[in-house]
């Protein structure tokens, strides 16, 4: 009955498959679909105005000036884009499973995780990625680039995505305990963002230390970005840090996956 | 070995009651007990219970979605729990106050992404939607976005939807409530015919006991989360001595009506209320009616599953 | 007493749902601190920039924090039920109670606002005193004005919200202008950055316009930023924008009971 399946492979084409169909029953109205991202992106050009306007009254930010400042910016905001827009509903999760809908998710022989990510799966978030790449890529244009850089700028992007989504999925998973407290996550996953808009030398050590070494927030941008401005790290901390974000992004989507594997065992186990 | 086997099933709840404050007092709810069956291939099963008896627990159980405390589930051979997706592909779930299609997309889009999902090959997908439409009536609501779609055809298109990947079991949770007598009837028909002509095993929780007497040559019945009934439905009506109403309606009030087989228990005017063994005919009974009294209208009321159970428990005494 | 017994109504409401409080003011704290260290940064560099000093920036972000959720900035206030309402269409009923439906909203805003004050408005600036130097207010008549502030920077944001949800009778989904007045009130009532820093005629702009009554006004009149009479002025300034929003909500709420009785809905 069960054809070849391929393995690792097989959940991702599932994904694939159910977030493709609901792009497509968004595209039925696509001059509603095109005004949200393009709203979406006037919206998130002002958040960028607040910064700019910072800088009517400073020259530099915690040593940092505008355009490295901005380069941080964007970084942060293309990883939280592109992780927001992978993780479908799993901010949703604690409404799934007050209204059974995560129950009929499990009778379906998908990876639970999948389902939720891809369901209501939209390109809403276009309008916030684009912005956030429009302002990296103005920054980018001030930055001396070499292979090494354009590799470690490539590797930013993507652990970027990976640490973001890793925060996502697994603060969400609170709601497997408790259904009401969703908001708990933002103080992370947004959190995380909008600390990572601001050069981490503004914080004291013990922050700059919990966010590389507790939850590895600062290497959505920061080490990555210290290397390619060719800046040394403010708090003295190793270069070799500045490489490293790959490996933040494999660690914390580990733990996110455990979290997420207790978090449908303790609801396999006590019902809804 | 059988293709759903269930052996010392044991589930409990911890209900944790908020007395004041953030004080705690725990209690726990045995929802199954020592349950225990098997269901061959092929097999209609009727699982029937009043509310809160455990139906839908053992239903999650048996799919998965709910980890036993204790106690043995084997389905195709397979335990549900830990081998969830795998188990998935060969079964199919129809909720029936819940829809499992995507709520915002047209009939026709859930079931494409169904296909891919379950990677039914095209030519057996094609052969068993085009057997479905005609037979569930939904040709013309395909590119109907589901929420549309009223109670019936929601369920049916459920069904549908639960049947594409020619699973081994079909397991139907209150398919037929809120659903008229026709739309009732032509559903029945349909999962009659299913199991007849692909041998689908179906297991049918349901209150209706006209669904079970329609589909079911066997009953489960499960009362405080265990099995206090397990055999064919013949044997259930005999068992629970229970009784059916025969309703009649006079032309002009009287005393009770005497006659052999039946026993009026309530009088209202012109209205008499007669019980008789729930296997007997109701024919010689409303013949012998018929003949001494004037009759203005009659009709039989069936016992409600409840009153069945309960006279399972006190099979000694005969209602009322 | 009927609009009083709605508020309170609203304040029970609200009061059930602890563990989203519990939630919201740990996240409320967890920007409060970013903020914090974002501005100290600032004013390192700019010892007085706005006219504020390091101690007021902070105090600043904190005040703000408190007053996020009980202004409803983004939503999650009685506007919310309104949009739904008119959603589903409930909302012809409302339209045909005795009670101005207006005025009902309000009233129930006011209670929500009430908790929400009490909840996630003083846990924050607990945490942020606890954390941090902040300044408390310059003296009774500061911290009078404050509280004078307060339900009114409340009415000016619900009568804009209220504005948002009413373009429900017409469009069909208010999703829309919801998230973008919730970006435009991020940023203009001084959440983003104190409209103080804002150069030219942006901070112009931006201290005329209606937003600027929900935070930075009552942030304001708590760290003494004005001198004298100018304190009535700034009360003032919310009351003339409270009413004339207020005004806008009536007539809008008189053009939509038009278009209901008119066409069903």
């Amino acid at each position: 009955m069960a054809d070849g399946s391929l393995g690792v492979l097989a959940p991702a084409r599932s994904y694939v498959d159910i977030a493709v169909l609901w792009v497509r029953a968004a595209w039925a109205y696509p001059t509603s679909f095109l005004m949200l991202i393009l709203g979406s992106l006037l919206i998130t050009a002002l958040d960028f105005v607040g910064i700019w306007v910072m800088f009517a009254s400073i020259d530099t930010l915690g040593g940092f000036g505008l355009r490295e400042i901005a380069l941080l910016y964007g970084a942060t905001g293309v990883g939280i884009g592109f992780a927001d827009t992978l993780i479908g509903s799993v901010e949703r999760i604690g409404i799934y499973v007050r209204t059974g809908r995560l129950d009929q998710m499990l009778t379906k022989p998908v990876p639970l995780l999948v389902q939720v990510c891809a369901d209501q799966f939209t390109l809403r978030r276009l309008g916030r990625i684009s912005q956030a790449g429009i302002v990296f890529g103005w920054a980018a244009t001030y930055v001396d680039w070499t292979p090494a850089r354009v590799l470690v700028a490539l590797m930013m992007v993507v652990s970027s995505t990976v640490i973001f989504f890793a925060l996502f999925t697994g603060f969400s998973c609170i709601q497997f305990w408790t259904t009401d407290s969703s908001e708990f996550a933002n103080a992370f996953t947004y959190g995380g963002n909008t600390m990572t808009e601001y050069p981490l030398s503004i914080f004291p050590r013990e922050i700059m230390l919990a966010l590389t070494f507790v939850l590895p927030i600062a290497f959505v941008n920061w080490y990555p970005c210290l290397y390619l401005l060719g800046r040394e790290d403010p708090f003295g901390l190793p270069t070799w840090l500045q490489f490293c974000s790959p490996i933040a992004a494999v660690v914390s989507l580990a733990g996110a996956l455990l979290i997420w594997r207790s978090g449908v065992r303790h609801y396999t186990s006590t019902g809804s | 070995m059988s293709l759903i086997e269930v052996r010392d099933l044991e589930r409990t709840f911890v209900l944790r009651r908020r007395s004041g404050g953030l004080r705690r007092a725990p209690s726990t709810v045995p929802a199954v007990h020592d349950l225990s069956f098997s269901i061959e291939a092929g097999e209609m099963v009727g699982y029937i219970g009043p509310n809160g008896a455990g139906k839908s627990t053992t239903i999650k159980m048996l799919t998965g979605i709910l980890v036993p405390t204790s106690g043995e589930i084997r389905v195709a051979g397979l335990e549900p729990s830990a081998r969830r997706t795998d188990l998935a592909r060969r079964i199919g779930v129809v909720f029936g106050q819940r829809t499992t299609l995507w709520w915002d997309l047209p009939l026709r889009d859930s079931f494409g992404l169904l296909q891919k999902i379950y990677r039914v090959p095209d030519d057996r997908f094609r052969r068993n939607l085009d057997e479905f439409l005609e037979l569930l009536d939904l040709g013309p609501l395909l590119d109907t976005p589901v929420r549309q779609l009223s109670l019936g055809q929601r369920m049916r298109g459920d069904i549908a939807a639960a049947l594409l990947h020619d699973p081994e079991i079909l397991y139907l949770d209150e398919p037929t409530i809120g659903l008229d007598v026709i739309s009732k009837g032509r559903l029945r028909e349909f999962l009659r015919t299913l199991n007849a002509e692909r041998g689908t095993t179906l297991l049918l929780t349901t209150h209706d006991l006209q669904d079970i007497e329609a589909l079911c040559r066997r009953v489960i019945v499960i009362d405080h989360g265990t099995a206090i009934f397990d055999g064919p439905l013949t044997d259930l009506h005999r068992q629970g001595g229970s009784t059916r109403t025969l309703v009649v309606d006079l032309v002009d009030a009287g005393p009770a009506i005497e006659v052999p087989g039946a026993v009026a228990w309530k009088v209202e005017g012109p209205r008499q209320w007669l019980s008789f063994p729930a296997d007997a005919s109701a024919a010689p009974i409303v013949a012998a009616v018929a003949v001494a009294y004037d009759v203005a209208d009659l009709s039989i009321q069936e016992p409600a599953i409840e009153d069945v159970i309960r006279d399972l428990y006190s099979a000694t005494e005969p209602r009322p | 007493m009927l609009h009083v017994a709605v508020a309170t109504r609203a304040f029970r409401r609200y009061s059930t749902y602890t563990a989203a409080t519990m939630a919201g003011i740990f996240t409320n704290s967890v920007f409060g601190v970013i903020y914090s260290f974002a501005y100290l940064a600032l004013w390192h560099e700019n010892h007085d920039a706005g006219g504020y000093d390091a101690t007021d920036a902070v105090t600043y972000v904190w005040l703000g924090q408190a007053l996020l959720m009980t202004v409803a900035l983004w939503g999650g206030g009685t506007t919310d039920d309104l949009a739904e309402r008119i959603r589903t269409g409930d909302v012809a009923i409302d339209l045909y109670r005795p009670v101005g439906l207006l005025g009902w909203y309000l009233a129930g805003d006011l209670g929500r606002a009430t908790y929400h004050l009490l909840t996630r408005g003083l846990a924050p600036t607990f945490i942020g005193i606890l954390l941090f130097d902040i300044r408390m207010p310059a003296g009774p008549l500061a911290a009078a004005a404050f509280l004078v502030s307060l339900p009114l920077a409340v009415t000016v944001s619900f009568a804009l919200r209220f504005l948002v949800a009413a373009t429900a009778f017409w469009l069909l989904d208010a999703s829309g202008p919801r998230v973008l007045s919730g970006a435009l009130a991020l940023f203009f009532s001084g959440m983003v950055l104190p409209l103080v820093l804002f150069p030219g005629w942006l901070g112009t702009l931006a201290t005329a316009l209606p937003w600027s009554a929900i935070i930075q006004v009552p942030n304001d009149l708590w760290l003494g930023q004005y001198p004298g009479a100018d304190v009535l002025a700034a009360i003032g300034f919310q009351l003339a924008w409270a009413l004339a929003l207020l005004a806008c909500c009536a007539l809008v709420l008189r053009a939509a009971t038009r278009k209901v009785v008119l066409q069903g809905g």
